[in-house]
């Protein structure tokens, strides 16, 4: 589980994003540091959806929010839209700050309860001096209507009023306010139930097709990231383990990692049980990870090699890349 | 033999300002020692507050009737205190929130030992003792460690497996696990499922596993109650629900759910619209202004639950391949 390589990097395509070698580090105090994304490099083309998943604590959400400097990353290079985010200053980044949006995992908490939703939406289209009351309203209510939300019905009331999924339409519906290049979305459907999560799933595709937008979308659930993204990176403890088309990650699966997560997704059918490909524990701490490859203590392949060398990415297929010593069929 | 838990005709209401909300509506299930019963529904429709209404743990402005037997004692007018005296021997909880479930100020070891000291009266050796084994079967890594933890230096997971550990401490009858895997990664969630079937076979416990996700209760259960708006809308062992799929509900449900055979880009079945009003007590199937086979029948006269044969129920007017 290394990442530390760029093979996958795509120069000659339309890129949106690039990140080349980012890491963060968080302070925990004594001299501890905890290592929290080291050294993850991706781009992303524009009109994409990259998937990241990974568990609890792999640095999945700290690597999405560190695209959006918040905050800025220990080190490592974002290049958005061909400027440096990394070296702004405050100014300059907030200029830069309509083209980024973000939708967060918990719906109900990431909207101000006091406001009324017309409020909610209207807030940024103020600060960005985006049209007069008139316009400002009209645009409201094409937001809505997009959402899937009758803004006669909605517009005047408040969040606590509203289930998690209407609340995650309104975060959509604010996300997309100021015509935004990109949005992340951190684990958008894994508060929601499954019947909800449909709906909000297909939304995002929705809106993706209607406003062009490119999305990095953050979750640990393999079988929802299926369903929307078009290419799919997997990590571990801060680094990247495997990366390419979902199709290449779930039927031609090289790492042993992915084998792991793929496998325990539950099968709604009682002749199915889960395959027994389950990994034992849970990952070690990131302030003391493990020595060369970062998944080995938990990898049944683990070798010697594997402790002492941190493998790279490198090709296996079109445009599938994977970090193992010991990759699946080789 | 009496069955570990039978519900006859439970009905729960709250009294709230805009007049009662009827969360359950006149269940009947029924649980025999060792069983696994799955209850699936969205949120909202009544499948936490049946747990809870038969663990005691209704709140003061809920209204209660029906009958709750507990191995052949009907312990629907029991006190609170003697609802009480059956946990931890009798019935135990696992709840979804793992960090808000446990004493955010007390040791790991003093939450574990507490339940076998007071209700099986083991010295503080003898308990302590038993806690490090408990602990072991649940495979938390160095026991006698993790007995001085406290609760925020562990993860979600951890969390998880030490509640499970303090549930069937007392080796009870029957366990209800309530979303036990819903906070969890889906690698924790395979492993916490795992564990929790290997220890219902162990204790010969009955358990209800109460969960949104038909993927989860597939391979951990004997028998699925599907709930929708109160109702019990199907009732069947789980192969049969599966295999025979009844309702309309059941199958939105199940259609729902991301696969990972799903071919990107596609766009998922959706269930439209959303539950009807709880407080409101509209005539009709509650599911009629969702459901795809939806007739003039369907919007006037609530379905009654149907005995199809082999044990399967379900509450339809228009049941899928046909009544049996």
């Amino acid at each position: 589980m290394a990442g530390t390589g760029k093979a996958h990097l795509r120069p000659e395509g339309d890129r949106v994003l690039v990140v080349e070698d980012l890491t963060v580090e968080f302070n925990v105090g004594k001299g501890n540091v905890v290592k929290a994304v080291s050294g993850v490099s991706f781009d992303l083309v524009r009109g994409e959806t990259l998937a990241i998943v990974g568990e609890s604590g792999c640095g999945k959400s700290t690597l999405g929010k560190a695209v959006l400097q918040l905050p800025k990353p220990t080190s490592g290079s974002v290049n958005f839209l061909s400027k440096e985010l990394t070296t702004m200053g405050k100014q300059e980044l907030r200029d830069m700050r309509p083209a980024m949006q973000m939708i967060f995992q918990d719906p109900i908490s990431s909207l101000d309860p006091r406001l009324p939703v017309s409020e909610v939406l209207a807030e940024p289209l103020r600060v960005w001096n985006r049209g007069n009351q008139v316009e400002i309203d009209a645009k409201i209510d094409e937001l809505l209507t997009a959402a899937n939300l009758d803004p006669a019905v909605v517009r005047d009331r408040r969040s606590y009023e509203f289930s998690g999924g209407q609340c995650q339409r309104i975060s959509i519906a604010r996300a997309l306010a100021l015509d935004p290049t990109m949005i992340i979305c951190d684990e958008p459907v894994s508060a929601l139930d499954v019947s909800v999560q449909a709906q909000i799933l297909n939304l995002l595709q929705d809106m993706k097709d209607r406003y062009g937008l490119t999305l990095i979308f953050i979750s640990h659930d393999l079988a929802v990231v299926k369903a929307v993204s078009t290419r799919v990176m997997v990590m571990y403890l801060g680094k990247v383990c495997e990366i390419g088309t979902p199709d290449e990650i779930y039927q031609n699966t090289k790492h042993h990692y992915t084998k792991a997560l793929v496998g325990s997704v539950p099968i709604p059918d009682p002749d199915r049980p889960l395959t027994g490909n389950l990994i034992q524990g849970e990952p070690p701490s990131p302030a003391n990870p493990p020595s060369g490859c970062r998944f080995r203590t938990r990898c049944p392949m683990a070798t010697e090699q594997c402790a002492q060398e941190e493998p790279q990415l490198r090709e296996v297929s079109l445009g599938h890349f994977v970090a193992c010593h010991h990759p699946i069929g080789e | 033999m009496s069955p570990v838990l039978k519900l006859t005709d439970l009905s729960v209401s709250f009294n709230t300002p805009r007049g009662m909300l009827k969360a359950v509506r006149s269940v009947t299930i029924e649980l025999n020692a060792g069983e696994s019963l799955g209850v699936v529904g969205e949120s909202g429709s009544g499948k936490t507050v049946l747990s809870r209404a038969t663990m005691g743990l209704l709140p003061r402005t809920a209204v209660r009737t029906g009958t709750i037997e507990y191995l052949g004692t009907d312990i629907s007018n029991y006190s609170a205190k003697e609802v009480r005296d059956l946990w931890g021997t009798g019935m135990a909880m696992i709840f979804q929130d793992p960090m808000t479930a446990l004493n955010p100020v007390r040791r790991i070891g003093d939450q574990l030992t507490e339940s076998l000291v007071v209700r099986l009266g083991m010295d503080k050796k003898a308990a302590r003792e038993k806690a490090i084994a408990l602990l072991k079967r649940v495979r938390i890594p160095d026991p006698d460690a993790m007995m001085r933890k406290f609760p925020y230096q562990l993860s979600g997971g951890m969390r998880q497996r030490i509640m499970i550990a303090i549930a069937v401490s007392c080796n009870p009858e029957m366990l209800f696990a309530d979303e036990p895997t819903t906070a969890l990664d889906v690698t924790v969630q395979a492993q916490v499922l795992e564990l929790l079937s290997e220890l219902r076979k162990e204790f010969n416990m009955a358990m209800i596993l109460v969960t949104h996700d038909l993927g989860v209760v597939a391979g951990h259960t004997d028998k699925i109650a599907v709930m929708y708006a109160g109702d019990v809308v199907e009732y069947a062992p789980t192969r049969q629900l599966f295999s025979n799929m009844k309702m309309p509900y059941t199958e939105a449900l199940l259609k729902s759910i991301p696969r990972l055979e799903t071919p990107t880009g596609t766009r998922l079945p959706v269930i439209e619209g959303r539950l009807p009003d709880p407080t409101k007590d509209e005539p009709g199937c509650p599911f009629a202004n969702r459901c795809p086979y939806v007739t003039d029948k369907c919007r006037a006269e609530k379905p009654p639950l149907t005995d199809g044969g082999n044990n399967h129920f379900y509450r339809c007017w228009y049941p899928i391949g046909g009544a049996q």
